[in-house]
């Protein structure tokens, strides 16, 4: 038990620790494909050193509420962390949630961050905290149905069953790829947000942030990497069902993530930023294929 | 099986304690923020007599749920609904409340019209008011019967419950009503309807039809669903709460739904497990709507006003009512580690159970509750980030908001009671569950104990190996929240104060911030094809390039009330005026009515 428990939080320190890279990763190829040299793929790794060493400037309207943000946001995505099993089905803390408090776990992180937008009375955090809120509430029905779906394909909405998906199932891959539209969505990726603008009007997620530097911002990017390969580790559960054992497991893991971010680094360039309720039929799209998923596990595909 | 048998004047079985629980935790610390709320602002005579109607209105509300038959039952209804009456119109001063009250007492006699009906066709085929005959009564009633009555029943009960088309009087009586009223109405009085929907429906009632719960399901999602919607489009911080009722209600519709849908199932923990999360969510929304109501009281006391679009950066001015509504809304938006999120989990479980069970075009509809349900609690979080965050964040927009001071003692004791509650029915999850199971249990005549419980963790443990754990979550997060602050206070780094990011062009102030009509933009747009969005300007210019004034209204439409409640009150008007020609005011006239309906009467009795 304590051994496990060990474990357990061996792993969670291993997702922490690879998921700035798994942005690198993207970041580079994503620049490679538009022949450009790009940065190296260790770079989200300086900018956190970066950032922490750094001073913070802090607007005056603010009150604890955005202080307390940047750990309230990293705390809930590392508390995910404890809920995947990633280098073996029995490596995750089963009393603590299940599927289903992931997602509730995530929208903890999100209310503090759209309530730290609003908290320094500028227009700029205002816009990105509503856009936030009303791309993650539509994108909530996708999110969950598709959950659903996995589990009634699995029997259960235990991580443990979800991440031991034996081969491919038709319906099991067409809510995968419902849940890796509303991962893009909820990693703030092009078609719905853009993580390289430098165009206020235009942001989503950099807009929350906009009035944080130094540490907190560090803390806040941190969050977005883990949140991301938390997204990524799902999905890789689905598109590559193949028994995890403890040995290799972490290579293996590895080179899942890498395939998935080449996929999130094609479709990045070769689409174009949505307007902003063009978002509503993407996500809406995301729920119709979600529910035809469930159509077809209903037929046993 | 049978515990308590259904004879006699009063009942005391698990559903009727529960109830007295849930009155109790809601109407003491609103009692006690009443002394603060109330007594400043009005005359000794005024706050005595509110205090009578307060313990009048709890008092019937006891009653209520203790009641052994069908009159008493509807004597203490009628007693419950008038006394929240005259609490609602106690600003009587203000043609506001006034007209509030006329709304409320029309809709909810409308909904007890129908409850006597129904009682009426009961006592007809029990020949008594007692409970226990009627339930051996429904057993030898013909189906169509039973049918009239469960439709009778739900638009009785759905009326004071505030399910959607038939919540048009919440919006109205909640903000009408003082602070520590709407508390009570909103957390308590609505769930004795569904106290009445449980015990007619599921005790009395017994085992109907499927479609009995295919409709509670279907009238939970719409009003779960168009209740957020409306909550989104409301920047009155009362009415806001209100229309969060009818989505509440909804929520806890869903769990009662599903576990009517599958009461006749092989399978009983699907039942169980909605009705305990119907259950939970019902004392859960008690608990944080009232906290919430009082809350909106204190913020409404310091300023002034219930618009938020006039507050702003209150967190600073009023550090406690800050805390005690943040927590109210990270409770009603299901955010763990508080209660909502407990309450939602097990119904999403008891969804995931009729899942796994059901076959066919139910399995479909069911996820499409799910859904709902989903984009529902996505709404909420978002509707409160909006309360919150332009009530109690940022810069003061108005000057009153600027003054605001702290509320009484009072007040901040009856908030913070039931703060802590709203925390400790989340973290402590684990330890509340066995007592709602068992009312669950004998709520729906299941003998055995399906679920093992611990104290740190809500677990589903025999039927599926899953669980939740709020207080692991509290210690993680407590866990890292402490490295991390060591880590700042062990190698400090200089925080600069300095102005918000404004393009570098000037000194931003509060008429830059996001308001609230702002923040709901993209809903009112999302959600146009309903609300029917639309815009009042007006430009008072001096010449073709000077505007001296301009105003700018944005309003949404209702449509149940547009297009369904004032053509019917318009239809009433224009028929009362029809009629007007037999009242022209003789008395002569009005004996002669008396006498051929005596008459007539008379005939009556003779022929038949």
């Amino acid at each position: 038990m304590i051994e496990k428990t060990f474990l357990i939080i061996i792993q969670a320190v291993f997702l922490v620790i690879l998921a700035p890279l798994i942005s690198g990763i993207i970041h580079k190829l994503k620049n490679n494909l538009r022949m450009r040299k790009g940065a190296s793929v260790f770079q989200p790794y300086y900018n956190f050193v970066k950032l922490i060493a750094k001073d913070e400037v802090i607007s005056r309207n603010t009150s604890w509420i955005f202080r307390a943000t940047p750990v309230i946001v990293l705390g809930s995505v590392f508390c995910v962390c404890f809920l995947l099993p990633v280098l073996h089905k029995s490596f995750f803390l089963g009393p603590l949630g299940d599927m289903l408090a992931v997602i509730f776990v995530f929208s903890l992180g999100r209310f503090f961050l759209a309530l730290a937008a609003l908290d320094a009375a500028g227009s700029f955090g205002g816009m990105g905290s509503s856009r936030e809120v009303f791309i993650a509430s539509f994108a909530e029905p996708a999110t969950l149905v598709s959950i659903f779906v996995l589990g009634l394909n699995c029997g259960s909405l235990s991580p443990s069953a979800v991440a031991s998906l034996e081969g491919w199932r038709f319906s099991s891959l067409l809510c995968g790829s419902a849940l890796g539209m509303v991962a893009l969505a909820e990693t703030a990726r092009i078609p719905v947000d853009n993580q390289e603008t430098h165009l206020e009007l235009t942001m989503v997620h950099e807009a929350m942030v906009l009035e944080y530097s130094g540490r907190s911002l560090a803390l806040l990017e941190l969050a977005a990497h883990i949140k991301q390969i938390i997204f990524f580790t799902i999905l890789s559960w689905v598109f590559f069902p193949c028994p995890v054992n403890a040995v290799w497991g972490w290579a293996w893991f590895i080179i899942k993530l890498c395939i998935i971010s080449v996929f999130v680094a094609v479709t990045e360039i070769s689409l174009a930023k949505m307007r902003l309720f063009r978002v509503l039929d993407y996500l809406g799209f995301a729920f119709l294929i979600a529910i035809l998923s469930a159509v077809f596990a209903l037929i046993g595909m | 099986m049978e515990k308590f048998s259904y004879t006699g004047l009063f009942l005391f079985d698990g559903l009727s304690c529960f109830f007295l629980v849930v009155i109790a935790l809601v109407s003491i610390p609103s009692a006690i923020f009443s002394i603060g709320y109330l007594s400043p602002c009005v005359s000794k005579i005024k706050f005595s007599l509110a205090n009578i109607l307060l313990v009048f209105f709890v008092f019937s509300m006891s009653m209520v749920v203790t009641s052994g038959n069908l009159f008493s039952f509807l004597v203490f209804w009628e007693l419950m609904s008038l006394s929240s009456y005259f609490l609602v119109v106690f600003e009587h001063t203000h043609q506001r409340c006034v007209r509030a009250g006329t709304i409320y007492l029309v809709m909810t006699h409308m909904g007890t019209a129908f409850l006597i009906a129904a009682f009426a066709i009961l006592y007809v085929h029990a020949g008594s008011f007692d409970f226990g005959a009627v339930k051996l009564a429904v057993l030898s009633m013909p189906q169509d019967m039973r049918n009239i009555v469960f439709l009778l029943l739900f638009i009785g009960f759905g009326t004071k419950a505030g399910v959607v088309p038939l919540h048009i009087w919440l919006p109205y009586a909640h903000p009408a009503a003082p602070a520590h009223v709407s508390s009570l109405m909103s957390g308590v009085m609505i769930k004795i309807a569904i106290y009445g929907m449980i015990r007619f429906f599921i005790m009395l009632l017994g085992v109907g039809p499927p479609w009995w719960g295919i409709v509670i399901l279907v009238f939970g999602a719409a009003s779960c669903l168009i209740g957020v919607i409306y909550a989104l489009m409301d920047h009155d911080l009362k009415k806001l709460l209100a229309y969060h009722s009818v989505e509440n209600i909804g929520i806890i519709l869903l769990g009662l739904g599903i576990a009517m849908v599958f009461k006749g199932y092989p399978v009983t923990t699907i039942v169980l497990l909605g009705m305990s999360g119907a259950l939970y969510h019902l004392v859960n929304h008690g608990l944080f709507k009232g906290l919430l109501f009082l809350c909106s009281g204190s913020v409404a006391k310091a300023c002034g006003t219930l618009d938020i679009e006039k507050m702003g950066g209150l967190i600073k001015s009023m550090p406690v009512t800050a805390v005690c509504f943040l927590v109210g809304a990270m409770g009603i938006s299901a955010l763990p580690p508080l209660n909502g999120f407990v309450s939602e989990w097990l119904t999403f479980q008891a969804f995931f159970g009729a899942l796994l069970s059901s076959q066919g075009g139910l399995k479909i509809f069911m996820l499409i509750c799910v859904a709902v349900l989903a984009l529902t609690s996505g709404l909420a979080a978002a509707c409160f980030v909006k309360a919150f965050g332009i009530t109690f964040l940022a810069l003061p927009r108005s000057r009153a908001a600027q003054e605001a001071k702290e509320s009484s003692l009072s007040m901040k004791v009856g908030m913070g009671i039931l703060a802590v509650l709203v925390v400790l029915f989340g973290i402590g999850c684990g330890l509340i569950m066995p007592y709602i199971c068992q009312v669950a249990q004998e709520v729906l005549g299941i003998e055995n104990t399906l679920f093992s419980f611990n104290w740190f963790s809500l677990s589903l443990a025999p039927i599926s190996p899953i669980s939740i754990s709020p207080i692991i979550f509290v210690f993680i997060l407590a866990a890292v929240s402490l490295v991390l602050l060591a880590w700042f206070v062990l190698s400090p780094r200089k925080a600069v104060p300095c102005n918000t990011w404004d393009c570098g062009y000037y000194v931003l102030g509060a008429r830059n911030e996001y308001t609230a009509t702002a923040y709901s933009k993209p809903f009112r747009i999302a959600f146009s094809f309903f609300l029917l969005p639309y815009r009042k300007v007006e430009k008072i210019r001096d010449s073709f390039y000077h505007v001296r004034s301009f105003t700018y209204q944005t309003h949404t439409t209702k449509i149940f009330k547009q297009y369904f409640y004032d053509p019917l009150v318009g239809f009433t008007y224009n028929v009362a005026h029809k009629l007007r020609w037999l009242q022209p005011g003789s008395i002569n006239l009005y004996i002669s009515y008396i006498f051929i309906a005596l008459t007539i009467l008379i005939l009556a009795l003779v022929i038949l």
